[in-house]
């Protein structure tokens, strides 16, 4: 009985030996793939320029990851959920902040509340339609990014005029100090917010819960309906949130803002070796996931590739990067 | 004494829903139908039924071609989100190389190529999601990717001609009445009938509901999951030879919308997200349905402003149909 035992242990051990966590491997490769940025021709040279051409690719993924927030969120919840309204829902929030504003810094904090409410309503009805009406989480919130979308093309009538106020932009585009910029801390502070959210808190330890299995936690006595519409909320304000600070930087909004960032927001989750199936993964990893796919679409660019290239090499590399560590238990096993 | 046995709607109609799940598809099919033809000026006009028929099926077919796909994916538990871009390859194939109706032998090639790309970016998929067991939304969407920047290598600005006698063909021909485009849906839904009344479709229905299942009890589930991925690769090269005759032209994002209305046209007829659920038929009415909202709502002469937002509404409010139901049941019951 004993000597099972043991003999089980070590084939554990062994086992785990040789398999590095998601997000190291994730991080591994943005730091070769960094270095490798280097060497081009038009890469960096010195030690200054590198800092900057580091610095400016985290500012650049954090669009992602914050986005990836919401998106974690609502993975890990399981039952097939993914929240495909989130890039309409960032432009909407982008749109509300570029147009409201319009350069006046007293509204920053109304407008920031309002930009937060209509992602968390765009959630909740994410959420009330998967978890009453039985929707698959994939078409309810492929159905509401074009409810969004139809309802900012109403709203606004393809006239976008508005301004970014002033403190946002020294904030959230310019460096804030020691040369690093303001979004990074912005950035930090959710990031930490989420990881003692998932691992320090009642609400993270219930969401793992019903990622697992939904029966089991419902029977050990977690609020399922609640929970689900809670991490949609959360998911949808987020998403709201991401649209205020990426119109702080870009200083500028148009009808498809958004949209770029949803897919790469989905892959970031999925490259921090987040389970599609819910139930696993770590916001940790979601950031070292936006960072890589932010570092392949900059080298991308610096190489000066043709559009279709780009694409291919993009979809080729991620597909390499998933086969690494990505795979699900066998069948046999 | 024979028992006449009385004949109970509501049992029949469970019975339906149980058996085909197509119900709800076909209810809104018939309603969705009816407002159409009613907001159509003089449809007992003759000539006039076969005009619309052909001028929508012939629209339609590409994107009905890529959902039956999807619906066959998703029966076996996958997603395939690379559809639309493999439409994307084929299309741009044909207007590159099908320019002149001389050369049949070269332009049959042509169209064998494009459907033998289908079945390798099947073969592809089915590989990464099946055998290496990763998963198939974030896979599929890489892969879309890579077929799209092929798409785009190829024909980097919109262009190309399809002769016309090709073109001619597909959009105006029709057989005791019935344009060519809706017998073709007819021929898959028989051939996909054949099989699904087979070994095939028993086992399909088996690794999409429990996977596990199906394995210990001998369903060969990775070749079962693969072949689905091939059957919708196939089917999206079918899809883009239509929507090349349709358009005479080529564009390397002219299948880049096929692949989300794949799902929802899927999902609308019934076919469930985690597999195992739904049938091929409720799919095809699932993308009608869709079309005849969109042609609805361009026939009410709405404001421009408004189409998306109906559009996406009427859409979500017919997915929240079945849920809606079973949400008043419930209430009752209590």
């Amino acid at each position: 009985m004993n000597d099972i035992q043991i003999n089980n242990d070590a084939q554990i051990k062994k086992k785990r030996r040789f398999r590095l966590s998601p997000p190291v491997t994730a991080l591994i490769v943005s730091i070769i793939l960094f270095l490798l940025s280097g060497l081009l021709p038009n890469g960096f040279n010195t030690w200054s320029t590198a800092v900057n051409q580091g610095l400016n690719i985290v500012r650049l993924a954090s669009f992602i990851a914050i986005i990836g927030a919401g998106q974690t969120l609502v993975i890990i919840s399981g039952s097939e959920g993914i929240d495909l309204s989130a890039g309409s829902v960032v432009t909407v929030g982008a749109l509300i902040t570029y147009m409201f504003i319009d350069g006046n810094n007293n509204l920053i904090l109304p407008i920031l509340l309002l930009v937060l409410g209509m992602g968390a309503l765009v959630g909740l009805i994410n959420g009330l339609g998967i978890m009453y009406l039985k929707i698959s989480p994939f078409v309810m919130t492929l159905g509401m990014a074009g409810v969004v979308q139809g309802a900012l093309i109403l709203w606004t009538k393809g006239y976008y005029d508005g301004e970014v106020a002033p403190i946002m932009t020294r904030i959230i585009a310019r460096d804030l100090i020691w040369g690093i910029p303001g979004m990074i801390f912005v950035w930090m502070i959710i990031g930490i917010a989420i990881a003692l959210l998932l691992n320090r808190t009642r609400f993270g330890k219930q969401l793992f819960a019903i990622g697992v299995n939904r029966r089991t936690a419902r029977l050990s006595g977690v609020k399922v309906t609640r929970m689900v519409i809670l991490t949609y909320v959360l998911a949808g304000a987020l998403a709201g949130f991401s649209g205020f600070l990426l119109v702080g930087y870009t200083q500028n909004a148009g009808p498809n803002l958004g949209a770029q960032y949803l897919f790469p927001s989905i892959i970031a989750v999925a490259i921090g070796g987040t389970q599609m199936s819910g139930g696993k993964g770590s916001y940790f990893g979601t950031i070292a996931g936006a960072i890589v796919i932010q570092l392949i679409t900059s080298l991308l660019t610096t190489m000066q590739l043709p559009q279709a290239l780009q694409q291919i090499i993009f979809g080729s590399l991620l597909l390499g990067i998933l086969v690494i560590y990505g795979r699900n238990k066998g069948l046999r096993q | 004494m024979v028992k006449l046995k009385k004949f109970n709607f509501s049992k029949w109609w469970k019975k339906l829903n149980v058996k085909y799940s197509i119900s709800l598809s076909l209810l809104l099919l018939i309603v969705t139908t009816i407002l159409y033809t009613v907001l159509q000026a003089n449809i007992f006009r003759p000539g006039t039924l076969n005009r619309l028929l052909t001028s929508n099926f012939r629209t339609w077919l590409p994107v009905i071609l890529v959902t039956i796909g999807q619906a066959i994916v998703l029966l076996g538990g996958g997603l395939d989100l690379s559809n639309g871009s493999i439409v994307s390859v084929g299309n741009v194939i044909l207007a590159l190389t099908v320019v002149s109706s001389n050369e049949p032998g070269k332009n049959i090639l042509m169209v064998l190529i494009v459907l033998g790309f289908g079945i390798i970016a099947g073969i592809l998929n089915g590989f990464f999601t099946a055998y290496l067991g990763l998963q198939p939304v974030i896979i599929t969407f890489a892969s879309s990717y890579i077929y799209g920047g092929l798409a785009l290598l190829l024909l980097p600005n919109p262009g190309g001609a399809i002769p016309r006698d090709y073109t001619n063909v597909y959009r105006n021909t029709s057989i005791l009445g019935l344009p060519i485009s809706l017998l073709f849906i007819g021929v898959v839904i028989l051939i996909w009938a054949f099989f699904r009344s087979r070994k095939y479709g028993r086992f399909l229905y088996a690794v999409g509901g429990d996977a596990n299942a199906a394995y210990t009890t001998g369903v060969p589930v990775t070749w079962m999951k693969i072949s689905t991925y091939i059957i919708s690769g196939l089917l999206a090269s079918l899809a883009a030879i239509s929507y090349s005759l349709l358009t005479g032209s080529g564009f390397s994002g002219s299948g880049a919308e096929m692949a989300l209305a794949s799902v929802t046209g899927a999902v609308l007829g019934g076919v469930s997200m985690s597999g195992g659920a739904g049938s091929v038929v409720g799919a095809i009415f699932g993308s009608i349905v869709l079309g005849n909202i969109r042609n609805i709502i361009s026939s009410l002469r709405l404001n421009s402003w408004w189409r998306t937002l109906v559009n996406a509404l009427v859409i979500v409010i017919s997915l929240a149909g079945p849920g809606l139901v079973g949400l008043f049941r419930r209430k009752k019951i209590k």
